[in-house]
């Protein structure tokens, strides 16, 4: 936490919080009567948000990198971080809650009052080891339940401002040191998302099984006969060398990587691990790459969600498992990695007439990485009473999803404090509630 | 090795003298190329013979009186065969919309299928109806400025309710207005319920009054916002937020005749609904608007419409259009008075524009970095690929960032070289042409079948003919040295054919 922050923040909490100190560099501000508030007469457990893991900083190579994942059409982050310690969230949900730990397909316990979704059990070992977080009731402030005007809010970093045309991570890509590497961000799939739109050159990586094939424009002789028309030194030249020479790299090293693995044997992972793999080794074998982003759908869960078990459930099994890839496929750049997992808006918290929620407000992030201060819940918990829910149906935010970024921005991929506003205009709560997520 | 142009090439370097002095003004042959760059989507083959022909002067002035070229007859039984393209708003609402789902007893299963039948019957249908008028329509500059001004007063077809009606805006709001006047295509979008649902002004409400309840029961200021904003006086055009309070307050009431549309479906989709309008007194724009329910709004947008604000936003964005990323500021000043003196004619001021020094400088031809929709279009038309199959012209759009009826936002899509240019774009340009030259493009047949097996690959030769002058003598000897098959892509994926 720099000066600048802590101040800022003693001066919203006012007299009413403690500064407890946290391992070697940080502290966590804890409002006071901040766990008083779930031992109420209601039977609920203790609200817990988890102590996270003391351990020192680990070492990668030293270039921090950092990936968002987007899911796209609002997953529902009450039944991926649980408050099995709740008796209402059982009561608002009959048929779709996930069950209390230890109960079939019941919730994995992290904390005593939270709990993870039994789908994401192959996230577990990180928790464990303290490189997973999450930080709850977060989110973006705009009211909008609008799945597209919510998502671009979320990506143009300017909440309420319909007419930002770049992304966050374009303007944050900006301020890193310049690189003449035209793979410095990297997006999965075909279409350059809102988030990374902008200025700075992006490049898109190919998905699927087939991603590594040659295309036409791969063949020597092709890009050799457009090169001959692509050699002025004009705009579109140096367009078309960027994006032969990042086409060139990719290639190179997606085909090198895909024969070592044929070599040891292992085979090819399914579905979104195929991409996550790839990625995780694009990342750890060229520190050049500093932001990846990847966006999976399926999240809209108006209908039959399922509880511990069915729809949402099936989907959040192979995430997980593509996180996990992830992870491990970065190997030691996991330690300058940071993933954050991010949805447009949660749902709501009552289960709606067809065993389904609709679009709601507060929602979960979720953090992975080697110096993710884990283990532990992050964020200010406002309760699922009637009173303290947002419109009096849906789990009200209390951390900007913003101070998250703006965190990972400024301690993770080291920002200067000054070009925050370029990233996040109009944003001044600093990293409210988040200032300690890193080691 | 013989390659097809190869044999046309000695005829093909004389059609092909390219300029190399900058300063000079355009010859005949790049003049006829330069009004199918700008005012068309490009030539198609023997255009721009036909133009140099007929002249650029009596093109231009066709194309500014669009009535009076002949609508192809094919293409108009084309467009009457499309099921959904020819119904009413209203009906549409009835037959897609909330009257045709199912009651809530039904299955989710059941429920789904009614939400989504809207983007599977009325999408495909406005897609390829806006493709085929782009690629076949003789009255380009209609399609030209219909895409101008839906881009200029955008509306996303994903959000809900707009998937009903995008295709009945285009049709009955934009383009019977596009080269007529500004104040009458700002009513007709104002009254139009795709943009009543886009910007949210159908749920708006007068604070306190005797309806105001439910969804509609507070002032949504959306659209009043971006009516000043992004259709008339622009960003810095001078209003305050007290102004777009004061608006919010004279449109409260604007709305979709959503009951009225079930009862009779030959009425008008807008109402006006007094029990939602805000009596109050109001200032807008420094004048106190008398009271006077709907006429109130009517009033407002008379003085948008009006105004010397919005007279140099929507020059400054033709200037963009049509002759330069950067507009000269002096023909953005001669476009705004012509609109201020005409009252927004739109086909005058359009011809200012047309016969400025500006529009046929040298420094401005083959200039302009094609938009994705530009580059596309341009490919079907210089290889008259025919749009058989929306799908794929609809995918690459996406996959080049310009969804058709895509940008979810209200601002539309940029026309600049900066949004578009970068190196992943050229690229897929490449990759997508590349598929247009043996004749078996998925476009260009329909989905679920095979290639004709005598579908003729594109001619080289012809294509070069078709867009001379666009390509320089490097580019052609580039193309001419390389093996066959490869020709086409090269013609289209040039950095001549990139611009416009």
């Amino acid at each position: 936490m720099n000066r600048r922050d802590f101040i800022r923040y003693m001066g919203i909490a006012g007299g009413s919080a403690i500064v407890i100190p946290i391992g070697l560099s940080g502290c966590a501000v804890a409002p006071v009567g901040k766990p008083s508030a779930a031992t109420s007469s209601s039977g609920n457990a203790p609200l817990a948000y988890g102590t996270p893991k003391q351990r020192a900083h680990a070492n990668g190579d030293g270039t921090p990198r950092m990936v968002v994942v987007f899911l796209r059409g609002a997953v529902d982050g009450l039944n991926v971080v649980v408050p099995h310690g709740d008796r209402e969230y059982y009561q608002a949900r009959s048929s779709i809650a996930v069950a209390r730990p230890g109960q079939n397909n019941g919730a994995i316990d992290l904390t005593g009052y939270f709990g993870l979704h039994p789908s994401l059990r192959p996230l577990m070992p990180y928790w464990e080891s303290g490189q997973l977080a999450f930080v709850h009731a977060s989110g973006s402030p705009d009211g909008s339940r609008s799945h597209f005007e919510a998502q671009d809010y979320m990506e143009t970093g300017t909440p309420g401002q319909h007419n930002t045309r770049d992304g966050w991570m374009n303007r944050l890509q900006g301020q890193l040191p310049r690189s003449d590497s035209p793979v410095q961000a990297l997006t999965l799939g075909e279409s350059t998302p809102r988030i990374l739109s902008g200025r700075q050159v992006v490049a898109n990586m190919p998905t699927g099984r087939d991603a590594a094939r040659q295309t036409l424009i791969d063949q020597p002789k092709v890009n050799q006969a457009y090169g001959a028309m692509y050699a002025d030194n004009d705009a579109l030249g140096k367009a078309y060398r960027d994006g032969i020479a990042a086409r060139k790299e990719l290639m190179a090293e997606m085909s090198s990587n895909e024969q070592r693995m044929a070599n040891n044997g292992a085979p090819l992972p399914n579905g979104l691990s195929i991409d996550t793999a790839r990625l995780g080794r694009l990342m750890r074998g060229d520190p050049k790459i500093r932001l990846g982003f990847l966006a999976v759908g399926g999240w809209d869960t108006h209908a039959n969600q399922g509880n511990g078990a069915g729809q949402l459930a099936n989907r959040l099994a192979p995430l997980a498992t593509g996180l996990a890839t992830l992870a491990q496929e970065l190997g030691p750049a996991f330690n300058d990695t940071v993933i954050v997992v991010v949805s447009e808006f949660g749902r709501t918290f009552r289960e709606n007439g067809n065993g389904g929620t609709d679009h709601g407000h507060g929602n979960v992030m979720w953090l992975l990485g080697g110096n993710v201060r884990g283990h532990t819940i992050y964020g200010q918990w406002p309760g699922l009473n009637k009173a303290e829910l947002n419109e009096g149906r849906d789990l009200a935010i209390t951390t900007d999803f913003r101070a998250v970024m703006s965190t990972l921005a400024e301690k993770h991929m080291r920002i200067p404090d000054s070009a925050m506003q370029q990233i996040f205009p109009q944003y001044t709560t600093g990293m409210q509630h988040v200032s300690n997520i890193l080691v | 090795m013989h390659t097809p142009l190869r044999h046309g090439l000695t005829g093909l370097l004389a059609l092909c003298l390219c300029g190399a002095a900058s300063a000079q003004a355009l010859t005949s042959q790049e003049k006829a190329l330069h009004v199918l760059n700008r005012l068309a989507y490009g030539p198609r083959p023997g255009d721009v013979a036909a133009v140099e022909r007929m002249g650029v002067q009596r093109y231009i002035d066709a194309q500014l009186d669009p009535d009076h070229i002949p609508f192809p007859a094919d293409l108009q039984a084309r467009l009457d065969g499309l099921p959904t393209y020819n119904l009413s708003a209203p009906q549409l609402y009835i037959q897609y919309g909330p009257p045709s789902f199912p009651a809530n007893t039904a299955t989710p299963e059941e429920k789904n299928a009614a939400r989504q039948r809207a983007a599977k019957e009325i999408t495909p249908a406005s897609h390829l109806a806006r493709l085929w008028m782009a690629t076949e329509s003789p009255r380009q500059l209609q399609e030209v400025m219909t895409e101008f001004w839906f881009n200029h007063f955008n509306v996303f077809e994903g959000k809900e309710w707009v998937r009903y009606w995008n295709a009945d805006y285009e049709k009955n709001a934009i383009r019977p207005n596009a080269l007529g006047n500004f104040r009458q295509l700002l009513g007709a979008v104002a009254h139009h319920p795709a943009m009543l649902y886009y910007l949210d002004n159908w749920l708006s409400s007068g604070t306190n009054t005797p309806q105001a309840k439910g969804r509609f029961k507070g002032l949504n200021e959306n659209y009043a916002r971006e009516l000043m904003e992004l259709h008339t006086l622009g960003v810095n055009g001078g209003y305050s937020q007290a102004d777009v309070i004061s608006l919010a307050r004279i449109l409260s009431g604007w709305t979709i005749a959503v009951r009225e549309m079930k009862d009779d479906t030959d009425d008008a989709t807008f109402i006006f609904r007094p029990g939602r309008h805000d009596t109050g007194d109001k200032q807008f724009l420094g004048r106190v608007i008398p009271r006077g329910g709907q006429q109130e709004g009517e009033v407002a947008l008379d003085m948008l419409a009006r105004h010397p604000a919005t007279a140099r936003f929507i020059s400054t964005k033709l200037v963009q259009y049509f002759v330069s990323d950067q507009p000269d500021p002096e023909l953005v000043n001669q476009l705004s008075q012509r609109f201020l003196a005409t009252n927004g004619d739109i086909k005058s001021v359009l011809r200012v524009l047309f016969d400025s020094p500006q529009f046929w400088a040298r420094k401005n031809y083959q200039t302009q970095f094609k938009t994705p929709y530009q580059y596309v279009i341009s490919s079907l038309r210089a290889t008259a690929t025919p749009v058989v199959n929306d799908k794929p012209v609809s995918g690459v759009l996406n996959q080049f960032g310009m969804p058709l009826y895509g940008w979810l936002t209200p601002e539309g899509y940029k026309y600049s070289e900066e949004a578009w240019l970068n190196p992943d774009a050229l690229l897929r340009r490449i990759n997508f042409v590349n598929g247009l030259s043996n004749g078996k493009s998925p476009i260009a047949r329909p989905e679920g079948t095979q290639p004709s097996p005598d579908a003729a690959a594109v001619d080289p030769v012809q294509l070069i003919q078709t867009l001379s002058p666009m390509l320089s003598q490097n580019d052609v000897t580039t193309i001419s040295s390389s093996p066959a098959n490869l020709q086409v892509g090269l013609i289209l994926g040039s950095p001549a054919f990139m611009k416009r």
